[in-house]
């Protein structure tokens, strides 16, 4: 029993890195721009289909490098050509814009690279067991976990270090004053949306390795994000982190003891933090979007 | 516009209304199409009850549509062979679930509030999609239909025919839009426009505004569950999709498409992208890409929607 739960709890922790480096993107876009990205799923099986098509030329390594750039550079077009006209209006008009663009999405990975589920290559000696003793685990897995906490810490560094974080974090809580003060808020809101792609890139590019590639590869991850990024409160990254983590572990341990709760179970936790803390768990109040 | 203008436009539109049978099929339709574009028409009006009216975005309306739908469906296979009592029973579901749910996010507005609405929709997708024994799961609730209606001293058979189910449909959406009518001439739709016009200002004057909000998500939801009911009898089917948040999506295109300001706004819009959705489908396997740029365009070009733009063009 207790290998079953440690397992499962790990498998959680791993689908929760998941939510997290996803809803983190998600989360960027959020704070600055009150744009929900419904492409954001889109962009992630993008990003994966892109690995897909380099791993032949460049292998595994290369293309998990190079591929969420890509995906990061057709993010930044899609903001200057579409997603820029939404600011400053009714949030309708962008989670109806990205809505679109979802379906466009999909529609073009299934005509481009079939429907059915494709292979995806991740190097031999990843896939070895490590340890069948205590519980099953592939190197994969783990590597997983520890580059999703490589890119987290990384993205705190960018967003505590750089110039560029340090002006994201300061538009996230005044944008116009921060216009004022001199910052090209066209070209802030323009990177901030890149940054979010390239975590879904990297997402989509990690989930490949582990799911399989088919269109629909973003999908089951994007409610679980929101919910991640509810039960966190919007305006906290680390809240949004870590609601992520929170909702993979709920819902892994979930599938050991009532399989079939494992999905919605999630929401049943948002339910219950939003009775207690309407603002989310580390979400700033009076926070409205 | 004046009155009279007023009073023309809507004997035209229910002169429409009432002969869409008759002339759907020489623009390529067909009954169940007219049907069709009833009842989400009804879902999108519902919806903008809280949009349009109340400046609240809910993108989880699907939640509320496809409750209805599992409720009556469920109510034929298993409890009554009862047309009537599968619609009321399906509302009643519906309702309750927004009774619930309303209660516990009405403090959050905005982007919250939409995310929120989705995020607990996807409860009841999961329930209808794993609990597999009960509601056929991914396959859909199969093996039942709707029944001949029976009013005393005759029955009306709306299973074998088509128009005579479209003209039901059309009565209760009748006696649905003229509450929902009423209901925003009244004091109470006054308070929810106030509302929407500024949030502030009507709570300084004293409005209980979460009260408002609740009973304007209850109302909207209502609605919502009704035409679900309506939909799962139209196709004696319904499946986890009628729940998912893809639906309510559509619902809230359909509403700005027509033009959330306006009271028909939705149907028209419904109208537009039922049609549409029904003619790309059978013209290419890629509808989804080009609802996608539908949706956009939509978006990008004509934000205030089609009767939105023939008002503003007169004004």
């Amino acid at each position: 029993m207790t290998e079953v739960v440690l397992f499962n709890a790990f498998n959680g922790l791993i689908v929760g890195a998941f939510y997290a480096l996803m809803a983190l993107g998600l989360s960027l876009i959020i704070n600055l721009t009150s744009v929900i990205n419904f492409a954001h799923g889109g962009f992630l099986a993008l990003g994966a289909y892109i690995a897909y098509m380099l791993i032949p030329h460049i292998g595994f390594w290369g293309a998990l490098l190079v591929a969420p750039v890509l995906t990061a550079l057709l993010g930044l077009v899609v903001e200057r050509v579409l997603i820029r006209h939404c600011y400053g209006r009714d949030p309708l008009y962008s989670l109806l814009l990205t809505f679109g663009l979802a379906y466009v999405f999909e529609d073009s990975t299934r005509y481009i690279w079939g429907a059915q589920s494709l292979p995806f290559q991740v190097p031999k000696w990843l896939m070895t067991p490590l340890s069948t003793d205590f519980f099953f685990l592939t190197g994969y897995r783990l590597f997983m976990v520890l580059l999703v906490a490589v890119a987290v810490i990384g993205l705190f560094l960018v967003l505590n270090r750089t110039r560029l974080g340090m002006r994201i974090r300061a538009g996230t809580l005044d944008l116009e004053m921060v216009s004022v003060l001199g910052v090209n808020v066209r070209i802030l809101r323009n990177l901030n949306f890149g940054l979010g792609i390239y975590l879904a890139g990297l997402a989509g590019v990690l989930a490949a390795g582990l799911l399989g590639l088919q269109p629909t590869i973003g999908d089951s991850l994007i409610m679980p994000s929101f919910v991640a990024i509810i039960i966190g409160g919007i305006g906290s990254l680390t809240g949004t982190l870590l609601g992520g983590l929170l909702i993979g572990v709920v819902s892994g341990l979930t599938t050991v003891f009532v399989p079939s709760a494992s999905e919605a179970i999630i929401y049943v936790m948002m339910a219950l933090v939003l009775l207690v803390r309407p603002r989310g768990l580390l979400g700033q109040e009076g926070m409205k979007l | 516009m004046n009155r009279v203008g007023k009073g023309l436009t809507l004997a035209v539109l229910w002169l429409l209304l009432l002969t869409m049978p008759y002339w759907m099929a020489a623009v390529g339709g067909y009954t169940e199409l007219a049907t069709r574009v009833l009842v989400l028409g009804l879902a999108a009006m519902s919806l903008n009850f809280l949009l349009g009216f109340t400046g609240v975005l809910s993108f989880g309306h699907a939640a509320y549509f496809g409750l209805g739908a599992y409720g009556a469906g469920l109510t034929l296979k298993y409890l009554a062979p009862s047309t009537p009592l599968a619609i009321l029973v399906g509302v009643a579901v519906g309702t309750l679930a927004a009774m619930v749910i309303g209660a516990l996010i009405v403090k959050l507005r905005g982007i919250y509030f939409a995310m929120v609405t989705i995020a607990f929709g996807q409860v009841f997708y999961f329930i209808a999609f794993r609990w597999s024994s009960v509601t056929g799961g991914d396959d859909g609730l199969t093996g039942w239909h709707r029944l001949p209606l029976n009013i005393g001293f005759t029955q009306i058979d709306i299973l074998g025919h088509d128009k005579a189910y479209y003209y039901l449909v059309l009565l209760i959406f009748a006696v649905a839009t003229g509450v929902m009518a009423l209901l925003l001439r009244s004091p109470f739709g006054r308070t929810l426009l106030a509302i929407r016009e500024n949030e502030r200002r009507a709570r300084f004057l004293g409005i209980p505004i979460e009260r408002h909000i609740w009973i304007a998500f209850v109302v909207s939801c209502f609605f919502a569950s009704l035409a679900g009911t309506l939909y799962a009898l139209l196709s004696n089917f319904t499946d986890p999709r009628a729940l998912h948040w893809t639906l309510s999506g559509n619902f809230v295109i359909m509403a700005v498409l027509g033009g959330m300001r306006s009271f028909w706004g939705p149907l028209v819009g419904a109208a537009i992208f039922v049609v549409l959705q029904d003619y790309v489908s059978s013209q290419t396997q890629n509808w989804m890409f080009f609802i996608g740029v539908f949706f956009m365009l939509v978006v990008l070009f004509f934000p205030r929607g089609v009767l939105g733009l023939i008002r503003g063009k007169r004004a």
